[in-house]
């Protein structure tokens, strides 16, 4: 007798990122029992959970997710999307669900559509921090019920438990809000009653698509998990899936490379084996999950300002010599016009910074090289203020000024910066910060969750 | 070639990478070709815990460094000096702040 498996396709390491036509077609002839694929992450900043818009194009989004459809519905297997609109808030899930009802119009699909919203309101997770149910993780920001309540957007990351709930309910479809990347694939086989250990380094192996393989932009991979272990293969037939390659993917974006984290415990992947069963497929045995509290990862963006940036380049060498010196002068200048003209104080509600490229820029104080002088240096002028138009004044006299800062070896006025555009200014909009490094200990296993089950036809 | 004269980690590594690891931490992977080339960076003790916490300016103890034979890798990663977009962030996926590793030389 087989022991009991599981098979899935991750056709992308993130929905609108695109994946070849061929990749999908092969994964759909293994006959997968499950597709997951993500559709977010912090990674790109706190902007996109902040403002609750989404990082890729609607189009791009859009393109996957109906071939995606297209497969599931060939195949007549659940199709789990997490993390809907990068950062999972109820915008994002609303926006791939709208995107779900058109195609399955134009393809004339009838399916199940479970949804999943894990967007918190502020004032829930303040109430919820004075119960001590908010719990900070190392080297978290403190904060306080006015921090928490400052936040534009607050999402609690899921694991597999609310997406089990959504296919035990015989859902087609499921979209998530913020999920855990490994959940989305953990939920399935966890459903199916598979060990835990294998189902979960799975997940964390496969999550990316083919990053877990050589050729890390090669679409996606098939994956066969039993209670002993797992296999994957890439679905593009240049791409293998090799024990180092696999053992590699593990130190991918995590602090740790072995243990990780998930709502209900931690995947330990310390004593786990990697064997090639041919060139293009390993295996995986000896990885175990050591179940713990449930605690759900919080993440909340608060709006800090709206930005007007301005970019330009000093060749001069007498400037570039003294640019410490130069810009000192400057900013004290621009302190005071601050004050004159907006009543903002530079430090408090208006933010200045210039920044050099070709000197410190990218790795600030701990540059190793800045002393070494550069014959050209790029400047950054970075104006925070909290409005739009507020900005834009300032970065206009800062611009103005700046460029005609004079240096001691010049007599005369000077133009000492090169500005490529004009106006030399650019409107960046809002900017936001992450104000959450804290999990929530809820009072139950769905609690932070509302689900919503439509059929759609 | 584990027997040749003195190198860096730029010539030795396959690969050499920082990322975020969330928005709270950056982490760092060092891969190498080879077995005899993991393990030559490994004897030779680069990068060591200390060279990490004074290159980046943070206490040693927040240093986390681990050794993956099986990917042939090193890895090490502590708390972003800098919460990820906060003011003053010049590297938002802090994909470029891995440039002093390389010339770091190997025994």
């Amino acid at each position: 007798m087989n022991t009991p498996s599981v098979s899935l396709i991750s056709p992308t390491g993130a929905l609108g990122m695109g994946f070849p036509d061929e990749t999908l077609e092969r994964g759909i002839v293994l006959q997968p029992d499950f597709i997951a694929c993500d559709a977010g992450s912090t990674d790109s900043g706190p902007f996109y959970l902040g403002a609750s818009k989404p990082k890729l194009s609607r189009r791009a989004v859009l393109h996957d997710l109906r071939r995606l459809l297209r497969a599931r519905q060939e195949l007549g297997v659940p199709l789990v999307i997490g993390s809907c609109g990068t950062s999972g808030t109820d915008d994002g899930v609303n926006w791939v669900r709208e995107m779900v009802l058109e195609s399955a119009k134009e393809e004339g699909m009838s399916l199940k559509l479970g949804l999943i919203y894990s967007e918190q309101k502020p004032q829930k997770i303040a109430e919820a921090f004075k119960k001590d149910m908010v719990q900070s993780l190392p080297g978290a920001p403190s904060i306080d019920r006015e921090s928490i309540l400052k936040c534009s957007h607050i999402v609690a990351m899921m694991g597999h438990e609310p997406i089990v709930k959504a296919l035990e309910e015989g859902c087609d479809v499921v979209l998530c809000g913020r999920a855990s990347d490994t959940a989305l694939f953990a939920a399935y086989p966890m459903m199916k009653g598979i060990a835990p250990g294998p189902v979960w380094h799975c997940g964390k192996t496969v999550e990316c698509g083919a990053v877990c393989t050589t050729l890390p932009a090669s679409g996606g991979v098939f994956a066969k998990i039993d209670d002993s272990g797992f296999s994957v293969e890439p679905l593009s037939e240049e791409a293998a899936c090799t024990p180092m390659s696999l053992a590699a993917h593990t130190l991918y974006e995590n602090a740790d490379p072995n243990l990780f984290r998930e709502p209900s415990g931690t995947l330990d992947t310390t004593n786990s084996s990697y064997h090639a069963i041919n060139d293009r497929v390993t295996r995986v045995e000896g990885s175990v999950f050591h179940p713990e509290r449930y605690t759900l990862k919080l993440e909340g963006s608060a709006f800090r300002g709206y930005q007007t940036v301005a970019i330009g380049g000093i060749r001069d060498p007498f400037i570039i010599r003294g640019v410490d010196a130069w810009r000192d002068g400057m900013m004290e200048h621009f302190k005071q016009r601050v004050q004159e003209l907006t009543g903002f104080e530079v430090g408090r509600e208006v933010n200045i910074e210039i920044s050099f490229y070709g000197r410190d820029a990218v790795m600030g104080k701990t540059e190793p090289m800045q002393d070494q002088s550069a014959h050209e240096l790029g400047i950054l002028f970075t104006v925070t203020a909290p409005e739009q138009s507020v900005a834009t004044d300032i970065a206009r006299f800062v611009t103005h000024a700046g460029s005609h800062w004079s240096i001691p070896e010049w007599k005369g006025f000077i133009s000492g910066i090169a500005f490529p555009f004009s106006p030399p200014e650019i409107e960046r909009g809002p900017a936001y910060r992450f104000m959450l490094n804290h999990v929530l200990v809820p009072d139950s296993l769905f609690d932070p969750f509302r689900f919503s089950v439509e059929e759609v036809w | 070639m584990s027997g040749a004269s003195k190198t860096n980690l730029g010539m030795l590594a396959s690969l050499i990478r920082s990322k975020n690891a969330g928005p709270f931490w950056i982490t760092f992977d060092l891969m190498f070709d080879t077995e005899a080339d993991f393990l030559r960076a490994v004897k030779a003790g680069v990068p060591s815990k200390r060279w990490i916490a004074e290159t980046y300016r943070i206490p040693e103890e927040e240093v986390l460094l681990v050794q993956l034979p099986q990917a042939r890798a090193i890895k090490f990663s502590f708390p972003r000096p800098r919460i990820q977009g906060d003011p003053g962030e010049s590297d938002m996926y802090s994909g470029q702040q891995y440039a002093p590793l390389l010339d770091l030389p190997v025994e």
